[in-house]
């Protein structure tokens, strides 16, 4: 057997781990070994691809491969294991982000390669999709990145005639392409580059609040487009096999994304959602409706008649980093006698499952863990709903009120259960910007506050009754 | 030259309809690690990025493949340790472990 076909074995290998990683990564059971079976693959490929002939001779700058290999490392891992679980979703932004730009440099590097030896070569289109394609995903998922670090506002920003100078962006990427496609300008390819990654910038701009996650998770799939494009331009059926696969799943999961959320992805990209709606921030409107506000003290002692309680964890008890206390609360009433449960959104926190990973890094039980249709079941003979740092996600407005930008979401229906608490921050309206009905309802209680110091209250109170 | 940019196309086709097919199925609750998980499998590229520096001739090309392999490191290393960190939370506890606050409440 030849070097080459041995490589190209290896090379089926990896992408045949890659398929299986990516099926496993679909039942909780096996996702953790599919990654790391994954992460085999790709060791294998990278080994195997030191020993590859390009142009006739082993590879050159083997040191300077590997230096980047550590420079490169020594960023990554750090950052990966010790950050925050709450900056989970910038952090996949910025992974993808690198790899599309990787992904742009690796398609012009190998164009500029080819022409040098070849002077009379074209540019082909998988050239300039993949510099477009990548490009464009990495200055996307910077700003999606600066958004949800709040390096800037995390609102969308708009400007009149947005759209339309958005399409002229769009269509002068197009033009470009063509020109490059008859003049093979190397010069225009640059220009590409540039207009390229001002597209990213102000496609992603007017995308705001909750939908962003729904952007990475489309920049995701561009990346992955842009990986087979480069697949392309290299000759590497492992890198088409690998990007297509990205691209094709992961458009199907922003999809699945947008639906959980009960919005077509159109909307979610061109809608510029939640931006009119300005936080009040009083406690009473001025149609005179105003807000009942509680002690921890008073919610323990209702915690402590109810014989069902249901939590509705959101966002906000991430960021307080309150999950573990809320475990405790949990355990505290179990002791009692009270059944407890946790009622997840699909889109609780900031990402589909993050509000998961967030409970079940504070050893919160499986079986505790009800999705929301059942627990919409659960409601009615639910005493008390404790919604603790999540708002839109109970907004009874989906349900009743066809004008609300979230008209037709899904959500748990918390207004259903005999009292209603939220643990709130302040009257803000919620990552959509909307405001909430269910706060005004009679039988919603609210306890203004850092959700940890609150849950850290009724805790003791509890213990103390 | 056109027979393999056909099995590339059929390469691509097929891949699509794997893609498609391989999440279909997916519950809600992994979304998240799915997309890190398929995020960590795009850093493929770094294959292509030592390509193109270990071929590269000119300075250029030296500059952009030594940039394309940092970032692609960054994405294929990053994206697996996140992953693997999202799910080491997801692995079921053969028995429950008594903790701190649950023998307060016993006294």
């Amino acid at each position: 057997m030849s070097r080459e076909t041995l490589i190209d074995l290896l090379y089926l290998f990896a992408a045949t781990t890659f398929v299986l990683a990516l099926k496993g990564l679909g039942s909780p059971k096996h996702a953790r070994k599919g990654n790391m079976v994954a992460a085999f693959g790709m060791l294998v490929a990278v080994v195997a691809t030191f020993f590859k002939y390009v142009d006739g001779h082993s590879l050159r700058h083997i040191w300077l491969i590997l230096l980047g290999m550590f420079i490169g490392a020594l960023i990554a891992v750090p950052t990966a294991r010790f950050i925050k679980m709450t900056a989970m979703p910038q952090l996949v932004a910025i992974f993808n982000g690198v790899g599309g730009g990787a992904a742009a440099l690796v398609s012009i590097t190998e164009f500029m390669h080819i022409k040098a030896s070849h002077p009379a070569t074209y540019v082909t289109l998988e050239v300039l999709l993949g510099v477009l394609i990548g490009t464009f995903s990495f200055a996307g998922s910077a700003i999606a990145f600066a958004k949800l670090q709040e390096l800037m506002t995390g609102r969308p920003i708009t400007y009149p005639g947005q759209q339309v100078i958005n399409a002229i962006v769009g269509l002068v990427a197009i033009v470009l392409i063509v020109t490059i496609l008859f003049t093979s300008s190397t010069v225009l390819l640059w220009i590409l580059l540039a207009v390229s990654a001002v597209l990213g910038v102000i496609f992603v701009l007017p995308i705001g609040g909750a939908d962003v996650p729904v952007l990475i998770s489309l920049l995701n799939a561009f990346t992955g487009l842009a990986v087979a494009a480069s697949g392309f331009t290299l000759g590497s059926n492992l890198l088409i096999v690998a990007g297509t696969l990205v691209g094709a799943s992961g458009i199907l999961l922003t999809r699945m994304m947008s639906k959980a959320m009960g919005r077509s992805l159109t909307n979610v990209l061109f809608s510029a959602f939640g931006s009119n709606i300005t936080a009040s921030g009083a406690t009473e409107r001025a149609d005179g409706a105003s807000v009942r506000s509680g002690t921890p003290e008073d919610i323990a002692i209702l915690l402590g008649f109810a014989s069902r309680v249901v939590f509705i964890p959101g966002y906000g008890l991430a960021v307080s980093q309150g999950q573990h206390v809320l475990r405790e609360l949990a355990e505290l009433l179990e002791s009692k006698g009270i059944e407890v449960s946790y009622a997840i959104h699909p889109v609780a926190g900031r990402m589909p499952g993050h509000m998961n990973v967030l409970l079940a890094e504070a050893n919160v039980p499986y079986e505790q863990l009800v999705e929301m249709d059942e627990a919409n079941s659960e409601l009615a003979t639910t005493d008390v709903a404790l919604v603790v740092g999540a708002n839109d996600t109970v907004n009874p407005a989906a349900h009743d009120d066809p004008s609300s930008p979230i008209y037709g979401m899904p959500i748990i229906n918390a207004d259903l259960a005999e009292n209603v608490v939220f643990l709130k921050r302040s009257m803000r309206p919620g990552f959509a910007g909307i405001e909430n009905e269910l706060l005004y309802n009679p039988k919603t209680t609210l306890v203004f506050g850092d959700a940890k110091d609150t849950l850290t209250k009724m805790v003791a109170a509890v213990k103390a009754g | 030259m056109g027979n393999t940019l056909l099995q590339y196309a059929t390469v691509l086709m097929l891949s699509i309809f794997v893609g498609i097919e391989i999440i279909a199925k997916v519950p809600s609750i992994l979304h998240t690690p799915l997309m890190s998980g398929s995020n960590a499998i795009h850093g493929v590229i770094i294959v292509g990025a030592m390509l193109v520096l270990g071929g590269a001739t000119t300075n250029l090309q030296e500059v952009l493949g030594f940039l394309a392999v940092i970032l692609a490191t960054m994405n294929v290393v990053g994206g697996f340790v996140v992953t693997d960190r999202m799910l080491e939370m997801f692995k079921p506890k053969p028995t429950k472990p008594k903790s701190t606050s649950n023998d307060e409440v016993a006294k």
